[in-house]
């Protein structure tokens, strides 16, 4: 039961104590922008999600690695968050889809992280004070407080090239009456991949690609993933989205709602400290329904900023715009993550809207 | 969707007296509905029988009937009220039954009212087990497999198709007869075929075995827009084959992957959808097979449930508050979470620490029960428990428990369970019964393997390792420390901070060193590891909180804010346990309100999930801690500086108000902290010397007695005293291990029941400090229950003098009394009230005190009644006693909340000129408290009343005569007397006389009467003749079978009523074998003479008068008896 004793510091100065979990780091520290997330299970694909690449994540959740990890339960291939803190990491997992555990799984994919910290301190820290950049590890406090003091946050950075496939894969449809979808691979997570197959081929393209790359594909429809980061250094991907509009029915997810809407000259903004769980209300302002939802964004868009659109959903916690529709071209888009993994099904419908936005357009 | 407004009058029905399986829950939840519905401009009808709870309090309703929750008396309340809709989704089991017969006797349809929360419909899927299979199989969820068989061929058919496995049921066998497990299929066929042949139809029912499998729960909510969210997940630590109930249960599950939760939650939604619960809380079932994930559902609770109790105060989420809102109409995003107040109550809480609910049973006051635990519950209270991990939280259970332990073991207690062997262990913890977890924890530390111990008992190994992760801390603590003073200053704040992460108490922690709790203490506050507060917000910190409910954990910050009020700290009554229960809980939540009326900032400290008292509304902060001396150490400390720092002042704690549970901590806790009564007159109340002396002075005559620390001692006493005599332990409530003893014999067991080795052991045990009080016994005497108030001036209120019903022998908590007294002289009374005073007067007591009197009957002699007159004092308690509810609403007089403001300071003088100190009402109506006792739970044991308490609940009768409210509260405890039929009586000696008055008052209303020999001579010797004589109790083996013995006569239906008085008690005495033949046929039975006369004087008026129902604010604003009433 010996554990290394770890810190964490954070651009601010503050310090946590812990032990460190996962995998040995360069110089005993890691580095990123420290955010928190809610859910009580997911824990695996909310790690592997590309999305947190240069995101350190604290987990509110006091028990994490109960269950084991699973291939089946990846979100990507490689992990990008840069680190994990917990209040505490299961000793022993227990969970027949187990095929590791989660500290191993840390190890074997290069994330460090910290445990035994109180989670609860962290989390209020980063709501009262905002999502920001810090350092952990082993290292001593002074080279803990140094790399806190440079540490850089996501604002800024195009983190999307650094998540997105360097080439084209082609994922056989499992439903969809011979649709063909084109998804801008901009950090995409593998559950969308398998709500898409369910409404026709999917080929999954670099965030690099033209749209005229794109329309030779002779796609029903273009897909624009979930990603990392701030969408205002995101380049090209507007450019691209903007030519296609019109084109094709576009459905975007997180990062590619906000690429849609910057395509239609809307502007996007932080948030404090984001969305990030599973627990989010969203009303369908078409239905007036409420679904629970899983979130995972640090920016938003400005609804004001955009016109030729409508509301379609609302975040009731904090009124932020989560899906709009275009007026004007066939396309919309969804803040949040109607595919799930990890979080609620209630929102899945999004992408039987999707197939008839295709389908309307055949 | 706004409020609907084509509702006026809201009828809520509430459970009813507390009883195994439906406990303060309902009270919880009843009066959360209560205060939202009238916040909401509707006017509330209440009916509840139980007179304990906070919600049948007059101000929480606009109309209470206190009345036997039966259809003819729901009826008669439709009838004065006329509600618009009645809403049964709040008050349990009861509630909804009663619903339901109202709905299907077309009650509700003739008068126009509509069921709101669920319908019929809904109700009647949800419940028919069949029925909900058959839905669940319709939506395509799965169910453990099942089909029936008439023959061997048949039922080997049935398990090819569902696998081994299987539980066999015989159809139409009551009991279970003939039921059994089959995994092999030698044992199958075996098995399978007994119970073809126990089935008089030849019908079994085969079901795919799911014992073992690991059992969750979602708490849903929708609303009628059909928006559905889970409140709470709660995993069982326990498998599948406990009741739930009996289980020890943690929020938020634990080992189920996001994959598999979301399927659960799909599925708790398809079922509440095809249900068809349309607005509200329920909760669903599931079992997963641990080996495969497969998921099955068990059932759903188209209502709010225990588990909402528990999942509302797990997660800061008050579900019978948002029900209440929903079904009138609102949807889920129009009502704000009271927490955050910036979000909708339409999401999903989420939580960032673990809750642990443990249940507390009460075997040790059941001889002869068995305590293994089984599909049916047997525990009577819980206690919950918030850490930050599991572990944590798990030892905060089990020390909030108050059974003596500190922990997870490392206590004195443990040695019970190390001195057993390794594989007996491993037996043992196979079967679980109530200490199983100390058990499982031993094996673990001498290094079985988790895998091993989770063979044995199901137990998942994720919790398993967290418990041997306890286990290897306190091996670590020892082995680095050592023991002794060293030990403490070796710790340094890693270490501290380390054992104390992990939930070990300073208790343990001192057990484990060797050296006392307060050095533990000391030392770990000089290492500077102080006990943090966190905050239960339902959002896991993500948006502010704006409720202070708090729970202690070992953290780095703590979130209690500053605070410039004057506070008061009250501490709670823990767990339910039978002698404490939802009385105590009345109390603190009185205090609460009159002291935040007054201005103060209240404080509350309780560990009970089931409680109003530990809704984060009652008080202006909630401390969800145990009730231990470090518990509340911890939260004084942290109450005086929030008020240090905010300028406010800690004007000190309340202990009196919440049974034993506080008065035993008031020695331990800054004395000048300790509001009203001073501690030193606590002891001097049950320090038996002084107690003596004092009575002396006073010149208040007791029952001779003395204490004793030895058997011999005690012999001696009862030499010098005479039997019969009265055997107690000192500082316990609820008479525990209390015994009237006859001879020599008896003296004996008793004697072992309370020394160290009995089950007293664990509570304390027997020693010079705690010695057995002997009194002798007053024979043919009533018993007398006094509340009164005293304040600082000296003025004393007498609050109620409680008349008996049964004879004084029997503990006054499962005694029916009356208010008035409908026998005691007025020249008796004032004596009574007289020796009150003076005895207020010299404990010095301020606020509540409760006086224990017997009067002995004219005419009676005794030696033991010396020469001071009739009325003998019997035990003085200065604080609440179990009684001050009933008083209350008897009278009218909030007793508590006037205590409450006496011990703060005011005098009586005061609060009658502020109008909260009010004149009993002047009416002449009569109020009944009847007990309610869980003999159906346990059949094994003898129903049979005495000086130690069994009963769990209470219900009240109020009526305009003694006989008509004690016609009332009969019914309302679920016992209806017959209105014809036959009697059988079979009395001891010494009751046959006033056992006669009653069996004459039978003849006359034209009941036959069948009696037991003696009993029969002695009739008819009175010139009461006796239908039939019966020769033999119980048919002895090789009799023909005749049907002429007594237990015969029961078993075939031919008597209506059973009287029978002990001659003594256990499975041997005649008596027993009666008793529980009465049991089995669901016979009404009444065990006093006491209660048989005023059964007899009730019937009689019940039979001849109308049935009225009235309201509490009707009798207290108006107290002239209603139109039409009879005088009694």
């Amino acid at each position: 039961m010996s554990t290394t004793p770890a810190a964490i510091v954070l651009a601010d100065g503050t310090t946590f104590e812990g032990e460190a979990i996962g995998a040995d780091l360069p110089g005993g520290l890691g580095t990123g922008e420290f955010v928190f997330n809610t859910v009580m299970s997911g824990y695996q694909e909310v790690i592997s999600d590309p999305s947190y690449a240069g995101q350190v994540v604290t987990f509110t959740s006091a028990h994490i690695g109960n269950y084991g990890v699973t291939p089946a339960d990846d979100e990507a291939p490689s992990v990008h968050c840069a680190g994990v803190v917990v209040r505490d990491l299961a000793r022993r997992r227990s969970n027949h889809r187990s095929t590791g555990d989660l500290d191993g799984y840390l190890r074997s994919h290069g994330v460090g992280g910290v445990a035994g910290v109180d989670t609860r301190r962290l989390t209020r820290h980063l709501r009262d004070h905002g999502a920001m950049p810090g350092a952990f590890g082993t290292a001593s406090e002074r080279e803990l407080r140094d790399a806190a003091a440079s540490a850089i946050g996501t604002d800024g950075r195009d983190l999307v090239a650094t998540v997105t496939t360097s080439s084209v894969s082609v994922h056989p449809a499992l439903g969809g009456a011979g649709r063909r979808i084109v998804a801008l691979d901009l950090g995409i997570k593998a559950t969308i991949v398998q709500q898409l197959v369910e409404l026709g081929e999917v080929h999954v393209v670099p965030a690099s690609t033209t749209a005229e790359e794109v329309l030779a594909l002779r796609p029903d429809g273009v897909f624009l993933s979930n990603g990392p980061g701030d969408p205002g250094a995101v380049a090209l991907v507007p450019d691209t989205v903007a030519a296609l509009l019109g084109e094709v029915p576009i459905f975007g997810i997180c990062m590619g709602h906000q690429m849609l809407a910057t395509a239609l000259g809307g502007a996007t903004h932080k948030l404090p400290f984001g969305h990030h769980g599973g627990n989010h209300p969203v009303r369908d302002e078409a239905t007036g329904r409420v679904e629970i939802t899983s979130q995972n964004h640090n920016y938003c868009v400005d609804p004001d900023s955009l016109s030729g659109i409508e509301v379609t959903h609302v975040n009731l916690n904090d009124g932020t715009l989560e899906g709009f529709r275009s007026t004007i071209a066939p396309a919309f888009g969804i803040q949040y993550h109607p595919e799930a993994g990890p979080g609620p099904h209630d929102s899945r419908y999004l992408f039987g809207r999707f197939a008839d936005l295709m389908d309307g357009g055949r | 969707m706004p409020r609907r407004t084509d509702l006026e009058t809201i009828l809520i029905i509430g459970s009813g007296p507390i009883v195994i399986g439906q406990a303060c829950e309902f009270d919880y939840s009843g009066t959360q509905a209560c205060r939202v519905l009238r916040q909401e401009g509707y006017r509330v009808v209440l009916a509840n029988s139980n007179p304990a709870t906070i919600m049948t309090d007059p101000d929480f309703a606009d109309a209470t009937y206190v009345e036997p929750l039966v259809a003819e008396v729901l009826e008669r309340i439709l009838d004065v009220e006329r509600p618009d809709a009645v809403l049964p989704t709040l008050g349990g089991q009861t509630a909804l039954n009663l619903a339901m017969e109202l709905s299907e006797s077309g009650a509700l349809a003739e008068r126009g009212i509509e069921l709101i929360g669920a319908n019929a419909e809904a109700i009647a899927t949800a419940e028919d087990r069949e029925r909900f299979k058959q839905a669940m199989i319709e939506i395509g969820l799965s169910v453990p497999a099942s089909g029936t068989a008439h023959t061997m061929d048949e039922a080997r058919e049935v398990v090819a198709r569902i696998g081994l496995p299987v539980v066999i049921r015989p159809a139409y066998i009551l009991g279970g007869r003939g039921t059994g497990i089959a995994s092999t299929p030698e044992e199958f066929e075996f098995v399978a075929s007994r119970g073809l042949a126990a089935s008089p139809i030849s019908e079994i029912l085969i079901e795919r075995s799911i014992a073992g499998w690991k059992e969750f729960e979602l708490e849903v909510m929708r609303d009628r827009a059909d928006n559905c969210v889970i409140i709470c997940s709660i995993e069982n630590v326990d498998a599948m084959g406990v009741h739930t109930g009996d289980s020890i249960t943690v929020a938020p599950a634990q080992t189920l992957s996001d994959v598999e939760y979301q399927q659960m939650r799909d599925a708790a939604f398809a079922c509440i959808r095809r249900v068809g619960v349309e607005t509200g809380g329920s909760n669903v079932q599931f079992a997963v097979d641990p080996r495969t994930g497969d998921q099955v559902v068990i059932e759903m609770n188209p209502r709010v449930s225990r588990s909402s109790a528990l999942a509302s105060k797990a997660t800061g989420f008050p579900i019978a508050k948002i029900a209440a809102k929903l079904a009138v109409g609102y949807t889920l995003d129009e009502i704000p979470n009271d927490i955050t107040r910036v979000t909708p109550a339409s999401f999903e809480p989420v939580i960032d620490y673990v809750v642990t609910k443990i249940p507390r049973w009460a075997f040790e006051k059941l001889p002869g029960a068995d305590s293994r635990l089984g599909t049916q519950m047997q525990s009577v209270g819980e206690a919950m428990a918030i850490g930050r991990t599991f572990p944590e939280s798990l030892q905060k259970a089990l020390r909030s428990l108050e059974q003596g332990r500190g922990g997870l073991n490392a206590d004195p207690a443990e040695v019970e369970v190390d001195g057993v062997g390794t594989e007996e262990l491993l037996a043992e913890v196979s079967v679980a019964r109530p200490d199983r977890i100390h058990g499982v924890e031993s094996l673990l530390r001498r290094g079985v393997s988790v895998e091993r111990v989770h063979e044995a008992t199901g137990i998942d190994p994720w919790f398993l390792d967290q418990m041997l992760a306890i286990s290897e801390e306190r091996a670590a603590l020892v082995e680095e420390h050592g023991t002794g003073v060293e030990a403490l200053t070796s710790m340094d704040r890693h270490d501290w901070r380390r054992a104390k992460r992990l939930g070990f108490g300073d208790g343990q922690l001192a057990w484990l060193f060797g050296v006392d709790e307060a050095d533990v203490r000391a030392a770990r506050l000089a290492a500077g590891v102080e006990i943090t507060y966190k905050t239960v917000d339902t959002c896991a910190a993500e948006f502010e909180a704006s409720t202070p409910y708090h729970y202690g954990t070992y953290e780095d910050t703590t979130e209690v804010e500053p605070s410039g009020r004057d506070k008061v700290v009250i501490l709670g009554s823990g767990p339910n346990r039978i002698g404490q229960g939802i009385e105590f809980d009345y109390c603190c939540v009185h205090a609460c309100f009159a002291l935040a009326e007054a201005g103060y900032e209240t404080v509350m400290v309780n560990c009970n999930p089931e409680t109003v008292s530990t809704d984060y509304d009652t008080s202006d902060r909630l401390y969800f801690e145990p009730l231990s001396v470090e518990g509340v150490l911890n939260v004084l400390d942290a109450e005086r500086r929030s008020a240090e720092e905010g300028g406010g002042r800690l004007v000190g704690v309340i202990v009196s108000l919440g049974g034993q549970t506080p008065l035993k901590l008031a020695g331990s806790l800054p004395s000048e902290l300790v509001l009203g009564t001073p501690p030193e007159s606590i002891d001097l109340a049950e320090d038996r010397d002084r107690w003596n002396s004092l009575c002396a002075r006073l010149e208040i005559p007791q029952p001779a007695g003395g204490t004793a620390t030895t058997l011999e001692h005690a012999r001696e006493i009862v030499e010098r005293i005479g039997f019969p005599a009265l055997v107690r332990p000192s500082y316990v409530l609820g008479g525990r291990a209390m015994e009237i003893v006859y001879d020599e014999a008896g003296l004996e067991a008793a004697w072992v029941a309370i020394a160290a080795d009995g089950s007293l052991g664990r509570e304390g045990g027997l020693a010079a400090e705690r010695p057995v009080l002997i009194d002798r016994f007053l024979e043919d005497a009533t018993e007398v229950d006094v509340d009164a108030i005293r304040d600082r001036t000296g003025e004393v209120v007498v609050g109620g003098i409680m008349e008996h019903v049964e004879e004084a022998g029997v503990h006054s908590g499962d005694s029916a009394c009356v208010i008035p007294p409908v026998g005691l002289s007025p020249e008796t009374i004032a004596v009574i009230e007289g020796h009150t005073r003076s005895i207020a007067a010299a404990l010095e007591v301020e606020g509540l005190i409760n006086v224990q009197f017997a009067v002995k009957r004219v005419g009676a002699d005794d030696p033991a009644a010396g020469t001071g007159g009739q009325v003998f004092v019997i035990e003085a308690n200065p604080r609440a006693s179990r009684t001050v509810p009933f008083v209350a609403k008897a009278t009218g007089v909030p007793l508590v909340k006037v205590a409450a403001r006496v011990m703060c300071g005011a005098t009586l003088a005061e609060l009658r000129e502020e109008g909260l100190l009010v004149p009993p009402t002047a009416g002449s109506h009569v109020a009944v408290k009847e007990a309610v006792l869980p003999w159906s739970r346990f059949p094994d044991v003898d129903a049979l009343l005495g000086p130690e308490m069994r009963s769990t609940g209470e219900v009240m009768g109020i009526d305009r005569s003694f006989g008509l409210a004690f016609a009332k509260s009969q019914l309302a405890a679920g016992d209806r007397m017959p209105q014809s039929g036959t009697v059988f009586f079979s009395l001891a000696d010494r009751d046959k006389r006033v056992g006669l008055e009653a069996a004459r008052r039978f003849a006359d209303l034209g009941f036959e009467l069948v009696a037991t020999a003696g009993t029969a001579a002695f009739f008819e010797e009175q010139g009461l003749s006796v239908a039939e004589v019966v020769a033999k109790v119980q048919r002895a083996e090789g009799d023909p079978e005749d049907g002429s013995d007594g237990v015969a006569l029961i078993e075939d239906g031919r008597v209506q009523l059973v009287v029978n008085s002990p001659r003594g008690r256990g499975p041997r005495a005649d008596g027993a074998h009666l008793r529980n033949a009465a049991g089995r046929a669901g016979i009404p039975l009444l065990t006093t003479a006491g209660a048989a006369s005023a059964a007899a004087n009730g019937l009689a008026e019940w039979i001849s008068e109308d049935l009225q129902v009235r309201s509490l604010q009707s009798y207290h604003r108006d107290p002239t008896p209603a139109p039409g009433g009879g005088s009694g």
